[in-house]
């Protein structure tokens, strides 16, 4: 009895220290570039660290204040949801079609999906440079955002494709046995049920956009997302304003996801129904 | 008043035609089963009557309304299908009631025919899971709750047991045909399992390579098979055929033993028994036994009668070898005769 009631608590004490370890891989460091961020300049360069932030918002301010911040949020808010929202209103219908119906070249097709990730962006970035100067997209908002699309699409088609191919199209039958039309029976049977995962892929679309730094950096000049934005300028600014522009670019991202979190587990829900 | 008339229906996916000419008419409140191997046409047919697939060609009316213009919501029909297709997203209550919802009842008229056909199927403590909780078993229950709590003219249902185990299957089986006769709708069940379609069945029709075979009751399918293909379909093991010589009028020789059969048929006859209307005798078919397997009640024993494969359930006392031989006499009138040809069954006038 004592043995085996000792291994099992030496058991959970393994699994704790998992668990511990995982939340400190994720926890540490954001909580570091929070203290940071709430320091003065003297403390973030100082050693040993305090541990409780000063809750000096100094470098917050500095980036408030500092001249092009908003709007590069502002285009990167822009950017991130006009991605979002074509990957899904493009990458929905074609994942629903790789799963309903049969078509010559749908292996093919979806091959050339994953071959649009095969290219490396740097590659890329000069030729699309030049067209779109030609074609008078550089520089916006719009061109960007298409870019950005690129890289989401691949992701939202195999997203949505696994989830349509998830649902039994007997359930849309029987459905219709049971009164719906098929517009009804889309509405009250297969939208709850790939809600959850389309909201995913669109959250996932919208974090690839607003992280992504490259094509940012090369396509626009003026109209420059947050990452580019701070990338150009934070290469040259002291200790305590990089980890504010850090902290800046992160917080959104998780700020998104984490209010999202049921539908990213409903999601593996589906999955593993 | 549900009587389902089918009219000449065809279906062809592209080349291949799945269905040819089918005509059935199934009568108010009667409980038909469509029997076939995989393959056949049976889901076929039952998604054409429930509007889930066109038909090429033909009519299917209900209560002497044409309805194959209709979208399925509308033709007064409920169907089961065989993975239960339960709305994950809703609770049970809610799959039970989600047709009635759609006829938009009011909520105390919803709640009363859901508990009443929960009830029904036993599953009223259920009500308030979602069906990743509930087993297979349960899962069916729902299905079939769902769809008689719609009240509808005609049910379909397509293998609904087929994904549980034999014991529940069993078990099932009984409960559904009891719940179907009180609900007093008419029923059209598919299957591939000829055990299932004997026992519920009032009516069965064998389907083979989209044409129905036979339409009969059970006990007329089993001992009247109006063709070869039904004869050796039905029962198991299936029955035994034998070829036959006319020996004179009315009499034909089989494997050396005279009997009296079909008189004047032109061309080539098989003689054909069940393997359960032989027994052991000092005259009759000689044959040798090649494998004995004892059953507990029986003994099904494999054997060779001049090259030909002939099986005979017999009783478990006998004591028999591989490599004897035995005689075996059937029982006169459960004899029954094939057009080789045709495989038409041969009437005895
Ligand atoms: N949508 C379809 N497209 C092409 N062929 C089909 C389709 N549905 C069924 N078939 C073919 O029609 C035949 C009958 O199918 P089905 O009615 O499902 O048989 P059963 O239910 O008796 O097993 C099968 O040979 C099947 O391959
Ligand atoms: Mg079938």
């Amino acid at each position: 009895m004592a043995d085996i009631s000792q291994s099992r608590s030496s058991g959970r004490f393994v699994y704790m220290s998992g668990v511990v370890l995982l939340c400190a891989w994720v926890l540490v460091p954001l909580y570091f570039l929070l203290i940071n961020t709430l320091s003065s300049p003297e403390a973030v360069n100082a050693f040993p660290k305090s541990f409780i932030p000063e809750f000096d918002l100094g470098s917050l301010t500095f980036f408030a204040n500092f001249a092009g911040m908003l709007s590069a949020l502002k285009n990167s808010i822009f950017v991130a949801a006009i991605t979002m929202i074509l990957s899904i209103v493009l990458g929905a219908p074609a994942g629903y079609a790789l799963s309903r119906f049969e078509f010559r070249g749908k292996e093919t097709f979806r091959f050339l999906i994953l071959l649009t990730r095969a290219f490396p962006l740097p590659l890329l970035a000069l030729p699309l440079a030049v067209m779109f100067i030609r074609t008078g997209i550089d520089d916006t908002i719009f061109g960007l955002a298409l870019i950005h699309t690129t890289l989401a699409l691949p992701f939202s088609v195999l997203i949505t494709f696994s989830l349509f191919s998830g649902i039994p199209i007997e359930l849309e039958e029987a459905a219709w046995t049971l009164g719906c039309t098929r517009l009804t029976a889309f509405t009250k049977v297969i939208l709850p049920l790939v809600l959850p995962g389309i909201t995913a892929s669109a959250i996932f679309a919208f974090v690839i956009s607003w992280n992504e730094v490259f094509a940012a950096a090369v396509l626009t000049i003026e109209n420059r997302t947050l990452t580019a934005f701070l990338l150009q300028n934070l290469d040259t600014s002291p200790l305590h304003l990089k980890f504010a522009g850090g902290f800046i670019l992160v917080v959104p991202a998780l700020v998104f996801i984490f209010a999202v979190r049921k539908y990213l587990f409903a999601m593996w829900g589906i999955a593993n129904r | 008043m549900a009587e389902i008339e089918i009219k000449n229906i065809a279906k062809s996916f592209g080349n291949y035609q799945a269905l040819h000419n089918i005509n059935l008419t199934i009568h108010d409140q009667e409980f038909m089963v469509l029997l076939g191997a995989s393959g056949c046409g049976k889901s076929t047919l039952l998604r054409i009557i429930a509007g889930l697939e066109t038909a090429t060609s033909g009519e299917v009316w209900i209560g002497g309304r044409r309805i194959d213009h209709l979208s399925p919501k509308d033709r007064g029909i409920a169907m089961v299908f065989q993975n239960y297709a339960v709305f994950p997203h809703l609770t049970v209550f809610e799959n039970i009631g989600f047709g009635l919802r759609m006829q938009k009842l009011p909520n105390a008229e919803v709640e009363r025919r859901v508990h009443r056909t929960a009830e029904l199927m036993h599953i009223e403590q259920l009500l308030k899971r979602y069906s990743g909780e509930l087993s297979g078993g349960q899962r069916q229950r729902v299905a079939v709750a769902r769809a008689l709590a719609m009240e509808p003219d005609v049910i379909l249902m397509d293998e609904p047991l087929s994904n549980l185990d034999a014991l529940l299957r069993m078990e099932m089986r009984a409960e559904l045909k009891g719940v179907l006769a009180e609900s007093k709708t008419t029923a059209i069940y598919v299957t591939h399992d000829q055990v299932e379609a004997m026992s519920m069945a009032d009516r069965i029709s064998v389907m083979h390579q989209g044409r129905i075979a036979q339409n009969s009751s059970p006990v007329e399918v089993y001992r009247n098979p109006s063709e070869k293909f039904v004869a050796g379909f039905i029962g198991n093991p299936p029955m035994n055929f034998l070829p036959a010589t006319e020996v004179s009028k009315g009499q034909w020789s089989v494997a050396g033993c005279q009997f009296s059969g079909p008189e004047a048929h032109s061309g080539a006859i098989d003689f054909a028994i069940r393997p359960e209307d032989l027994s052991p005798a000092d005259t009759g078919i000689a044959a040798i036994a090649k494998v004995v397997e004892p059953l507990g009640a029986h003994l099904l024993v494999t054997c060779d009668v001049e090259g030909h494969l002939f099986r005979a359930v017999l009783d478990s006392d006998l004591a028999l070898r591989a490599g004897d031989t035995i005689h075996l006499a059937p029982q006169q009138d459960r004899i029954r005769w094939f057009d080789q040809n045709t495989t038409q069954a041969i009437c005895l006038s």
